[in-house]
Order: C-alpha cells, then sequence, then structure tokens
C-alpha cells in the first residue's frame, strides 16, 4: 500500500498558521513525524483560506523538500497552483488531482508529463459526484482514454472513486468499493486505484473507526493507495494486517514490526 | 513474429556478504569470497544484475570424523585424522576458496572440548591455511554458547560466518559477532514465518541485516528438498518485491544432508550424484553458499556454476 499523509493541509489549524507565519519548523515537523509513521508519500495543500496559493505551494514544497526526498502529492483544484507546486519540486510528485473535465485533463496530463509527475483522476466532473457505480466508470474511463491517447503510462495513473462521507451516503459505500475493482479492469495494464479516505467518516462520532473498516475493505477490493493519517497507529496496523491477510507480506511474529521496517 | 520476452524487474536487493578480510582490512586472509547482491531470480540475468556466483565451501571438523561413509572418507584418506592436514589438503589440493569447520569435538559426547581448547584450534587453523573460514557449533546449544564466543573471538577482524543462530538461542552468539566484526548464520527449521522473525531478533540486536546469512535447512534429494527449495524461492519473491527482512544470501549444508541418507551410501559414486544433485537444484531454488563434502561432487558443482555463467 502506497500510503500518503494527509495531514500538510492548510485546513488544519496548526498549518494553516505555520503557512501564514511562515513557519518552516511546523510544517518540516509535520512532514518528518508522517514519514516517521510510514507514510511513503505526503499531501500538500495550502487550504481554502491560503489568499496566495501560487506562492503558497511552492513555499511548502521548498520547506518539505529541504528535510525529506519523498514524493510530493500536490493537491489543489486549481491546476496554475499545481504548476507552480511542479515547478518548484526536486522530489518525485503526484499530481492530486484532475477530474474526467476535459479542459481540467488537457491542462494536467501533459503537466504531469512533462514534469515525469504520476496522476490522480478523481472519478468526477462538473456536472456534480457520481451517485452510483456506472457513472463512476464512466468518468474513469473517461479519465482513461485521455491518458492513452496522450500516451501517459497507465502504472503512473491513480484513480480516485471519490469517497462519500458514510453518514451521507450510505447506499453508496458498496459501489465505491466494487469501483475499486472495476478500475483496474479499465485498461490493460490497468490504472491503479487511490481516495482519500478520511472523507468517509466526515461528521461521524467514531471516526477512526470508520476509517480503518472502510480501509479494510476497500484493500480487499485491490486498492493500490490511500490519502489518509499516518499518525493514526491502529489504522496502519490495521492496515498492515489487512495486507498480511491478503498474502502480500510474509508472515512472523512481529511482522507489524517487520513491515516497518521495510 | 519474434517473441517478446517478458522481463520482471524487481524493487529489492539481496545483500551482499564478504567473507574473509585480507590484509587492507588489517586482517590475515589471502583472498575474500563475495555473496549475494542479486536484484533478480536465480540465473535470471537478464532480468537484473548477478554480480556473484553462488560459492562452495569445503566442510571439515576439528576431529576426525567417526560416522563418515567409507567412500566420503577415502576421498580425503589420511588427512582425517589431522585437522590441519585435512584443511591443507582443501585448500592446495582440493583449491577450495572457503573452508566451514565443524566444531564437532566440542560437543558433550564427541570430545567435550573446552572453550579454551576450541579457541586456540580456530587460531592454529587461521595460521595455517589464509582461506576465509565459516564455523560451525556442534549443536548443543548451551555447549555452543560458551565455544562459539572463544572461536569468535580467536578470530577476531577476520570476518568469518559464524552459525548456527536459532529462534531459540541467538543472544550470545549475536553478541560475540556484533563484538568480533563477523557474519551470523540465522537457522530456521524449513520454516519462512521463523526465518523472518528470527531475522528481526537478530536486527533488534543490532547486528544489521546485511550481516545475516539465512540457513533455510535443507533436506537431501528425496528427503524433502522440495520444501526447502519452495521456502527459499518464496523467501526470495518476497526479498526482491522489497521485503528486507528476508534479503539475505542462503547458505546450504548440502554435503552433511547429502551423507546421512541411505541412497549416498548404497552405490559407489552414488553419494556423489546425490551430492551434486542436491547442490544444483538448490542453485535454481536461489542457494548463495553450498557446504560440500565430497571433493568430486564440489568439483563437478565447480564446473556446474563455471557453464551456468559462461557469458
Amino acid at each position: 500500500m502506497f500510503i500518503i499523509g494527509e495531514l500538510i493541509n492548510g485546513m488544519y489549524s496548526n498549518i494553516g498558521v505555520a503557512i501564514k507565519e511562515r513557519n518552516k519548523k511546523e510544517i518540516q515537523n509535520c512532514a518528518l513525524t508522517q514519514i516517521a509513521c510510514g507514510a511513503d508519500a505526503l499531501d500538500i495543500n495550502c487550504g481554502p483560506a491560503s489568499g496566495q496559493p501560487l506562492v503558497d505551494m511552492p513555499w511548502l514544497v521548498e520547506v518539505v523538500q529541504e528535510v525529506t526526498d519523498a514524493p510530493l502529492c500536490l493537491d489543489s483544484s486549481k491546476p496554475m497552483v499545481i504548476r507552480e507546486g511542479l515547478k518548484a519540486s526536486r522530489n518525485k510528485t503526484i499530481i492530486n488531482s484532475t477530474t474526467a473535465d476535459e479542459e481540467k485533463l488537457e491542462t494536467l496530463i501533459p503537466l504531469a508529463k512533462k514534469y515525469k509527475s504520476k496522476l490522480i483522476g478523481i472519478a468526477i466532473s462538473a456536472k456534480g459526484i457520481p451517485q452510483n457505480k456506472d457513472q463512476r466508470l464512466e468518468l474513469a474511463v473517461a479519465i482513461v482514454d485521455s491518458c492513452l491517447k496522450e500516451n501517459f503510462p497507465m502504472e503512473d495513473l491513480y484513480l480516485d472513486p471519490i469517497v462519500l462521507p458514510v453518514n451521507v451516503a450510505q447506499a453508496q459505500m458498496k459501489d465505491i468499493l466494487e469501483s475499486i475493482a472495476e478500475f483496474k479492469i479499465i485498461a490493460d495494464p490497468g490504472p491503479k486505484t487511490t481516495l482519500g479516505l478520511s472523507n468517509v467518516s466526515q461528521g461521524t462520532h467514531l471516526r477512526s473507526l470508520i476509517n480503518r473498516t472502510f480501509l479494510t475493505m476497500a484493500v480487499a477490493y485491490g486498492l493500490d493507495s490511500a490519502i489518509l493519517d499516518p499518525k493514526d497507529k491502529e489504522l496502519i496496523d490495521t492496515l498492515i494486517t489487512a495486507e498480511l491477510i491478503l498474502n502480500k507480506n510474509i508472515y512472523c511474529d512481529s511482522y507489524l514490526e517487520a513491515y516497518r521496517k521495510k | 513474429m519474434e517473441t517478446q520476452l517478458v522481463l520482471e524487474k524487481w524493487p529489492g536487493v539481496i545483500s551482499t556478504v564478504t567473507i574473509g578480510a585480507d590484509k587492507k582490512d588489517g586482517a590475515s586472509r589471502i583472498n575474500t569470497v563475495k555473496i549475494g547482491g542479486q536484484n533478480s531470480l536465480p540465473l535470471l540475468f537478464k532480468e537484473g544484475d548477478i554480480p556473484n556466483r553462488p560459492a562452495i565451501a569445503f566442510e571439515i571438523w576439528d576431529i576426525p570424523p567417526q560416522d563418515w561413509d567409507e567412500e566420503l572418507a577415502l576421498a580425503y584418506g589420511k588427512v582425517l585424522n589431522d585437522p590441519f592436514a585435512w584443511a591443507d589438503k582443501c585448500v592446495n589440493e582440493f583449491k577450495a576458496q572457503l573452508l566451514c569447520v565443524r566444531m564437532q569435538g566440542t560437543h558433550p559426547d564427541s570430545g567435550n572440548k573446552t572453550p579454551k581448547e576450541a579457541a586456540k584450534f580456530i587460531s592454529t587453523l587461521l595460521s595455517k591455511v589464509k582461506v576465509p573460514l565459516i564455523i560451525i557449533g556442534s549443536g548443543d546449544d548451551a555447549k555452543d554458547n560458551l565455544i562459539l564466543p572463544a572461536c569468535s573471538e580467536a578470530a577476531k577482524g577476520e570476518r568469518c560466518l559464524i552459525g548456527c543462530a536459532v529462534q531459540d538461542n541467538y543472544k550470545t552468539l549475536v553478541a560475540s559477532v556484533l563484538a568480533d566484526g563477523h557474519y551470523i548464520i540465522a537457522e530456521s527449521p524449513i520454516d519462512i514465518n521463523i526465518a523472518k522473525q528470527l531475522n528481526i531478533l537478530i536486527s533488534d540486536m543490532g547486528l544489521s541485516l546485511d550481516r545475516i546469512v539465512i540457513n533455510p535447512t535443507i533436506g537431501a534429494l528425496g528427503y524433502g528438498l522440495e520444501y526447502a527449495y519452495s521456502i527459499m524461492e518464496r523467501a526470495r519473491l518476497a526479498a526482491l518485491s522489497g521485503d528486507k527482512t528476508l534479503a539475505s544470501p542462503f547458505i546450504c549444508f548440502v554435503g552433511q544432508e547429502t551423507w546421512r541418507t541411505k541412497e549416498a551410501k548404497t552405490a559407489p559414486k552414488q553419494g556423489i550424484i546425490w551430492e551434486i544433485i542436491t547442490a544444483t537444484s538448490f542453485i535454481q531454488s536461489g542457494a548463495d553458499l553450498l557446504v560440500m563434502r565430497h571433493p568430486a561432487a564440489a568439483q563437478k558443482l565447480s564446473d556446474y556454476i563455471d557453464t551456468l555463467f559462461k557469458k
């Protein structure tokens, strides 16, 4: 499982303040803690309150890559902001994200190619959020088609079925999970899959439990990557165990520790 | 139409182990033996780098072996009664690059030699032969915990490979190996889960994973060879996929396992053939170091490795 740490996000108050005050230490601590907890890559998001994302994004990139060479997942709905992040990156990058809308795809696929970046494609479009599995597949196919046309390598594409809160869209949970398995067979070789996990428990009282239960089920459907809180130790332990049960790692009594030694 | 080969690229790499230290390192060996370092399954030269060939070690004992088959004993002749002459014959006549000495004479039932005697034996052996050494205890845990530290200290800095650590008895040996700059053999009973666990336990004590060689415990042809074969294959696949806790080279005690089978002793030459077949099979499953007994089998194995690695 390719774990993308979600905590460098201006939406969180400590990070929002750190961005505003140009507090490098706070951001860098957050980066290193996530990596120590098992993150393979770090999501970078200036947050909705940032008045100057075109400046904040490259600043965040610089600050983080001072302390780690982990891949950076440049998170913005604005292609211009992502471009500024890409320009500043020496680390490997992941663009987070394109939708299935043509103008987004036309901008972001060439950018991903130019900067040798991976790309996350979310099954969503200007028409709105998909309501069932078929709509998700339709949007995913549109993204895959565009990538194939542009000769963008499938192994660098991550498709996100878009996770909704369980207290809002309970009836869609099964469709979301099944989409993960079906996305992977849209092309051969198939694209990978990822998702923003925390969304599933938004507004609920048992967030951590819901997160790790959903993640376990998603892993069973073949999920390759997730954007999540790596500091949630029970979540990571559960993830490692789910992958163990799927025979992705070899059992030993200290399998949790063994995974972390990887 | 030309067939396109599907080539696998692996993210993991097996650690490189260099047995023996020479003048450059302030030690006294005239050669060193490198094993491991590959990032491909055995012999798939197009898929990755296989920088080191499987190495052969000749097994010798610190006492004259009592129960060796006649055919095996005849291959060495009188020198079996003198371990130093035996070692010398392996190096000078059979061109051994590496010796594996079993301290059988320290076993309570076969001489019960003291740690001091064992240490003296290793010191003398190091002064008489100049190839790198593998040092193995007698298999009696309590006694091994006394004599192996003494042997380790006597060989300090010579970068030996010392074993075997097992899950219930590894701490003493790890501490010695760590202190004296050697490598360790981690032995598990044809069990990949225990192999992995033991590597973690050893590395938790501060001996890094790249100083471990795995003894997966093998069976000879007809005696469970295929069980060890598939364990090794599975461990290697995991290691190449990125599991560092299993990314150690393998040592296989081929001679020891072969010459305990009844088939090896029933007809002339059959034991030699049995030893060769057992060894060559394990090369296919990833053996990096083969400990052999019969010099004719070792020679044939060496020729076979030459053929496999002919570019």
